[in-house]
This record gives structure tokens, sequence and C-alpha cells, in this order.
């Protein structure tokens, strides 16, 4: 069975949607998100990237694959590797037998990206599913068409060091379930994802963590061009890396919508609307950042962080009101 | 978000790639909608690159100077920071900030200048000289 190629918005969630859906079990992108609980809101501080604080505006790296997997009962084999010539030897097998895998690799050395897109990130997901002479065929899900990676150009994004290094992380999928049972999963998923964002032990994570962002916004100190790279760094964390924090949000907000439809519940949908004004608040925070940041005049930081902390408040509504809609499952 | 608010506005940092995003019809059904970028967010990236690039050229003017070596250019080039490359390169910061220095850097090996060149995915000749455009 040939593979098929699908545009998605995330990466992780993109590759784990079209490699179920080759295996005969079709889910949507913002189905597997939602099924994973990959929603969530992170600062923190002790880890650094580029000097920025880390913010993320999902779960790490491999919880949407793994996540979902589990709670589908989808059988999934990881395997990394120490040396790079394993590796590559483990892909090749794996595309003569004509079997889909995924793979985590590095943003920078892949070939195909556009120049101003490319850092060092090294939590990507890919899908390789064919090889012709030295090239690889590549489904990359946040591209609109599959791709041809040469050999060497793939090698050296799958065994790329340093943070989140992937060590040629190669997976594939044993099995799918014969049928789900939805009326269980979905309500499990979003009762673990509630816990998250609400239930957190830390200052940092979930609506918590938005407000410690919207204090560190309004005590932001230093020159203005440290206060704009801060400001810049947020914006692409939310925007650009990944489908960024807005995008999620609507990510969320298509599975509660799908998920309405197939429980057949209102309260849902009406959840779903309301995660829709969450997003949209976070947009109209990054833009209200950039306009900020582009005038020559002092930066309003005050105004930033009320604007942070209406994503918490408009957030905190919607996980309250899903919470209870879960106590009564 | 809604369908028609998906920003179109052809963002060079896509390149000519577009995005899905996701977002609500006129009836209020979600659907995924192909952006060709959003200046919000590419004034953020070009806003990224353009820190590295500045950092490299005032590197460049250093190694030009003699004062520095040309693995602090190469550093800010790749889109790399000290604790970034100490990383990926597995050799020890303090090192490194001794290999910025023309005189060190001129003692080391070829072996060892080869961990640099891989972190940079360079030759070493390209690693021992500046590159000629000035980017």
């Amino acid at each position: 069975m040939t593979f098929v190629h699908q545009h998605a918005a995330h990466c992780e969630s993109g590759v784990i949607s079209s490699l179920l859906t080759h295996h005969g079990l079709p889910l949507s992108e913002p189905m597997v998100f939602g099924l994973a609980n990959a929603l969530a809101f992170a600062y923190i501080p002790l880890v650094k990237i580029g000097g920025q604080p880390l913010i993320a505006y999902r779960l790490p790296p491999q919880f949407i694959i793994k996540g979902v997997c589990k709670r589908l009962g989808v059988k999934v084999s990881f395997k990394k590797f120490a040396k790079p010539i394993d590796g590559a030897e483990a892909l090749n097998t794996a595309v003569a037998q004509g079997q889909p895998v995924g793979l985590q690799t590095s943003v920078y050395y892949l070939p195909y990206f556009p120049e101003e897109m490319r850092f060092h990130f090294n939590a990507h997901n890919l899908v390789v599913y064919g090889k012709q002479g030295d090239d690889f065929s590549v489904s990359d899900p946040v591209f609109e068409e599959p791709v041809t990676v040469a050999s060497r150009h793939l090698n050296k994004a799958r065994f790329a060091r340093g943070p989140l290094a992937p060590k040629g992380l190669m997976y594939r999928i044993e099995s799918v379930p014969e049928n789900i049972d939805y009326a269980k999963v979905i309500p499990a998923a979003i009762k673990k994802n509630c816990r998250i964002m609400l239930g957190a032990p830390l200052p940092v994570i979930g609506i918590k963590g938005v407000r410690y962002l919207s204090r560190k916004i309004a005590k932001l100190r230093g020159s203005e061009k440290e206060k704009r790279l801060f400001l810049g760094h947020i914006v692409r964390m939310q925007e650009e890396i990944g489908t960024g924090g807005a995008g999620f949000r609507f990510l969320y907000a298509s599975f509660l919508q799908e998920a309405s439809v197939l429980l057949k519940d209102p309260v849902l949908a009406e959840a779903s609307n309301k995660m829709t004004d969450a997003g949209d608040a976070w947009r109209a925070f990054a833009l209200a950042a950039a306009q900020q940041c582009k005038k020559s005049a002092s930066i309003n930081t005050e105004h930033l962080a009320q604007r942070v902390l209406e994503c918490a408040e408009k957030e905190a509504a919607v996980w309250r009101e899903l919470s209870s809609w879960c106590r009564g499952k | 978000m809604r369908s028609d608010e998906v920003p179109q506005d052809n963002s060079s940092t896509y390149a000519g790639h577009k995005k899905l995003l996701y977002a609500q019809n006129a009836g209020g059904e979600y659907v995924s909608i192909q952006s060709s970028g959003w200046e919000v967010e590419a004034a953020a990236t070009i806003d990224a690159v353009t820190e590295y690039e500045r950092l490299a050229a005032a590197a460049r003017t250093e190694v030009v100077a003699g004062r520095k070596s040309p693995l602090l250019f190469h550093m800010y080039h790749n889109r790399m920071d000290l604790p970034l490359l100490a990383q990926v390169s597995g050799i020890w910061r303090w090192r490194i900030k001794r290999h910025f220095l023309p005189q060190h850097f001129a003692r080391l090996n070829d072996t060892f200048l080869m961990r640099y060149a891989d972190a940079f995915n360079i030759s070493l000749a390209e690693l021992k000289s500046l590159p000629e455009n000035n980017l």
C-alpha cells in the first residue's frame, strides 16, 4: 500500500495521524492531539534556548506519540542507535520492507527547510516511506508536498547532537486495535489534560504558568533591546516552533468539536468555542507584542502582561468547565 | 480564529511554503486552511536571524583584526551560542572559550578541529577561514 502524505499543523501529531491512517486507523490530527492530552503550558527558566527560558505550549516531544498510542492500545516500537551506521542500516531495511517509519530529526540539517527557519531544534518528526537511489522519500507533515532528502543529510539530521538529541530515533507501528471506545477514551484524555492545566504542583506549569509569564513580563527589566529579544522569543515560541501556542489552542478546539459530534454532547461544543476565544486572545497578545517591539518608544510591558493574563483567565474558565464535565462521566 | 481571519501575508520566512492552520468556517465548523505566513511571526523570526547575523558580523571584524579565531565567527554564523556549541561538539565551554583566541586555535590538530567542523557541518579548510561573501 502506498503511503499518503498529509499536510498537518504540527509535526508530531501529523506524523502519528498519517502513520495510523496508513495502518488502517484513520484519525484526524486534532483527534490525535486531543487524545494525547497534549495541550499544556510551561515556563521553565532553568532550561535555556539561545539564552532565553524555555516556553512550551504543549507536552514535551514524544509525549504525543506515546500518549495517544497508550490510550488507544496501539503498539509502537521505538529504537535509538548508538552508531549512525546502525541507524542508517535499520532505516534501509525498514524501507526495503515497504514499511513507513517515523523519525526524530534536527531541523537545522534538513536542506528543504526555508533558510530563515533553520534553527537548532532537535525534536522534529517526519515519515520516511521510500528510497530512490540515494534519496529518501520523506513525508514531512508541516510541508504541503512530500520531499526527497539525500541519505547523508538525513543521517546528519538524525544524529545531530545537543539538547533533545534524537539519537537516530526511529519508530514504527506494530499493530492497531480493532475498534475504539470513544465514549471512554475522550473523557479520560480530557480529564488528564485538565489535571495538567489546573492541578500541576509547580507554579510554572499550566494556567499558573501563564500567570507566572504575565508577572515576568510585567517585571521585565533591562534595556529596550533585551526586552525586545525576550518578547520576540515568546512570540517565536508561540507561533513559529511547531504550530505554536495559539495554533495548539485551535487544534484542541477542533478536537473538542470533533468529540462533541462523536459523543453528541453540546457541552464540548461550547467548550470548543471558548477554547477558540482563548486561542484568539493568544494571537492578540502576539500581535500586541509585535507592535510594541516595532515602535521606537519604550515598550509598555504592563499592557502586554495584562494581555497574557486575559489568556490565562479565558483558558482557566474552559478547563474548569471541562473539569466539571469530566466529573459527571 | 475564523477561516477568513487566517493570515495570508506571503512571509519570506516560509520561502513560498504554506503552513496548515485550523480555523472555524462561517458555520462554526473547524476546517484546516493553508496560510502563506503571518507578519507578526515573520518579524519575530527575522529578528532572531538578524541577531545571529549581527553577532557573526561583529565576530568577523574581530577575526579580521586578529583578536579572535574563526571559530567564534562560525559559531554565530551557524546560529549557535556557547552552551549549544559545547553540547553539540562535546567540548567543555572553557576550552571553547580558549579556542576563540587565535594563538590557542592555531595549536589545535586536525583531528580535534574535525569535532568543530562536524558540529558546523563544514570542511576543515572552511573552519580555518572566513567565507567570502559578507553576510
